[in-house]
């Protein structure tokens, strides 16, 4: 019995680390078929090298971007605009949601106009805003964050109205004044709708964000780094801003999509979203 | 934006509603129209409801308007198949087989973080400009949310459901089309209803940044050029009415005509 705990407790560890070494491994095996298919392909020469870079120069002109500050200042600027523009949708949605949630009027005046405005792609009313606010930063922002207001609106407009009549009443009956009702029924209740809203809003946000730095003409910024990489037929650099692009993305994922996702449906055990 | 809001909307919208949305519209449509004429700001970039709805008859009288549009819905649905063909036997393979899953999640966790519009560049040096391009951005705009909803479904599917046919003595095949795709299938036409309007997106992006010479989304880009604002709001029109015509009339008809009559939709939120 002893034997059997002592060599349990000494081969866990062992084991932990096998384990882990197996995820890794079956995690980078597909990365390391690609990387290995794209190698043969670009060294092969069916392509012009300046069209098809090798991971190799990839690699080095992704460090030397980096080295030179010039990728993490686009990357810094892309996401402060990211965060500025979402900034802004989430306090102009979630204002005008939670008005049309709690009063009828609001409701029959915002919805109409919403539910036009909603289903033309965001990026449509890209050249016009280039029109209305010129090109550059502030055209970029207002884009974005007028385009990730509409899922924030839209959920937390659904969970105002799902939050449950009797808890109204009952905080109503225990003499819950309008501002605790709001801050101690509602807007708990409504969370989970408002925190799904707030995530596609950013998802909404970053995937347009990319398109809005290209075309608004901005000076720094990811989308701006690989379109002006273009011209210059720099595709390795443009291989460079796409992976940092990648792990801006994932790292919005992982640290923010996942962890709100995650929250909402262990804390309330709720998947419903809307898009 | 789901059938659950249109339900619920529709139910709301009593008479007083009715009036007060009406009226809303009006009032909105006469202060643009006033702001418009005041003169504040240059009549190019803010052009009457009037002269937007000539360019709209107009554009749509000598069929130019049609062909752009015909265009635009050409590499939109094209992209949006290939995501169909691609995604969805991919994504049932990645929830069937271990090994296809251990594979390919990986790479779709690392690729899906990467917004389309990122890949326009690129695709436009080794496609250039035109049809392909664009078809392809729009495939893999789409394949994503096809990939990924019809993996969760597929993997969703009550195992007691399985079981049970598995009991009544149905083999591999009758399993996968008798209750597996059936069971899946909420989660499936979910994922082509998030892939549609990923395409939609991707289509009218793409277009404006790999400017060929026609499209929606091309017109918008091109009217900008020569301060026809006229054109970019009747385009704009145009473009939302597609989109709400698939959102609601063709995704919301398939959803009625399947997982509503089989009394799925709580399973289809997602």
């Amino acid at each position: 019995m002893q034997d059997a705990v002592t060599i349990a407790v000494a081969r866990a560890p062992q084991s932990r680390i096998g384990d882990q070494l197996r995820v890794v491994a079956r995690n980078a095996f597909p990365f390391i078929v690609v990387g290995a298919i794209w190698e043969i392909v670009a060294r092969s020469g069916t392509f012009p090298r300046k069209l098809f870079p090798t991971l190799e120069d990839i690699a080095r002109s992704f460090v030397d971007l980096t080295l030179s500050g010039i990728l993490p200042h686009h990357a810094l600027d892309t996401v402060i605009r990211l965060l500025s523009g979402f900034f802004l949708a989430a306090v102009i949605g979630l204002t005008i949601g939670v008005l049309m949630g709690r009063s009828r009027r609001a409701e029959d005046i915002f919805l109409p106009l919403v539910s036009i405005l909603a289903p033309i792609p965001g990026l449509a009313y890209t050249p016009l805003f280039l029109l209305w606010f010129g090109p550059g930063e502030y055209s970029a922002v207002l884009l974005v964050a007028f385009v990730s207001s509409f899922p924030i609106i839209y959920n937390s407009w659904t969970g105002v109205k799902a939050v449950k009549e009797i808890w109204l009443r009952s905080a109503l009956a225990m003499g819950a004044d309008d501002r605790r009702m709001f801050s101690h029924v509602i807007l708990p209740g409504a969370l989970p709708y408002i925190l799904t809203g707030l995530r596609l809003g950013l998802a909404q946000a970053w995937r347009i964000l990319i398109a809005v730095e290209m075309l608004a003409a901005v000076p720094w910024g990811m989308g701006w780094l690989i379109f002006g990489a273009r011209e210059f037929l720099n595709t390795d650099a443009m291989m460079a801003g796409v992976v940092v692009i990648a792990l801006i993305g994932l790292a919005l994922e992982k640290y923010v999509f996942q962890k709100i996702e995650n929250y909402t449906v262990v804390r309330w055990g709720m998947v419903e979203a809307m898009e | 934006m789901t059938a659950k809001t249109s339900q619920m909307t529709r139910q709301q919208l009593s008479n007083r509603s009715m009036l007060r949305a009406g009226v809303t519209l009006i009032v909105a449509a006469a202060l643009y129209e006033a702001l418009s004429y005041s003169g504040i700001f240059p009549r190019v970039l803010l052009p009457t409801i009037q002269t937007i709805v000539v360019t709209l008859y107009g554009m749509l009288a000598d069929g130019s308007i049609l062909v752009h549009a015909a265009a635009t819905l050409y590499r939109v649905l094209f992209g949006f198949c290939l995501a169909i063909v691609v995604g969805l036997p991919l994504g049932i393979a990645m929830a069937r087989f271990k090994p296809v899953e251990n594979f390919f999640l990986p790479l779709v966790s690392a690729l899906m973080p990467i917004p389309s519009f990122a890949l326009v560049p690129l695709f436009m040096l080794w496609f250039g400009i035109g049809n392909t391009t664009t078809v392809l951005i729009v495939f893999y705009a789409a394949t994503f949310p096809m990939l990924f909803n019809t993996w969760s479904g597929v993997r969703s599917v009550n195992p007691i459901w399985l079981r049970a046919a598995g009991c009544m003595g149905a083999d591999e095949k009758r399993l996968f089309w008798k209750v597996i795709i059936p069971g899946a299938s909420p989660f499936i036409i979910t994922g082509m209803r998030q892939a549609f309007l990923r395409a939609w997106i991707a289509v009218v992006g793409a277009e404006m940044i790999a400017a060929s010479d026609f499209g929606l989304g091309w017109v918008i880009f091109d009217a900008k050029e020569f301060l026809q604002t006229d054109v970019m709001m009747a385009s704009l029109v145009v473009i939302g009415l597609i989109g709400f015509v698939f959102e609601r009339v063709v995704f919301g008809g398939i959803e009625r005509a399947t997982i509503l009559r089989w009394g799925m939709v709580r399973a289809a939120k997602g």
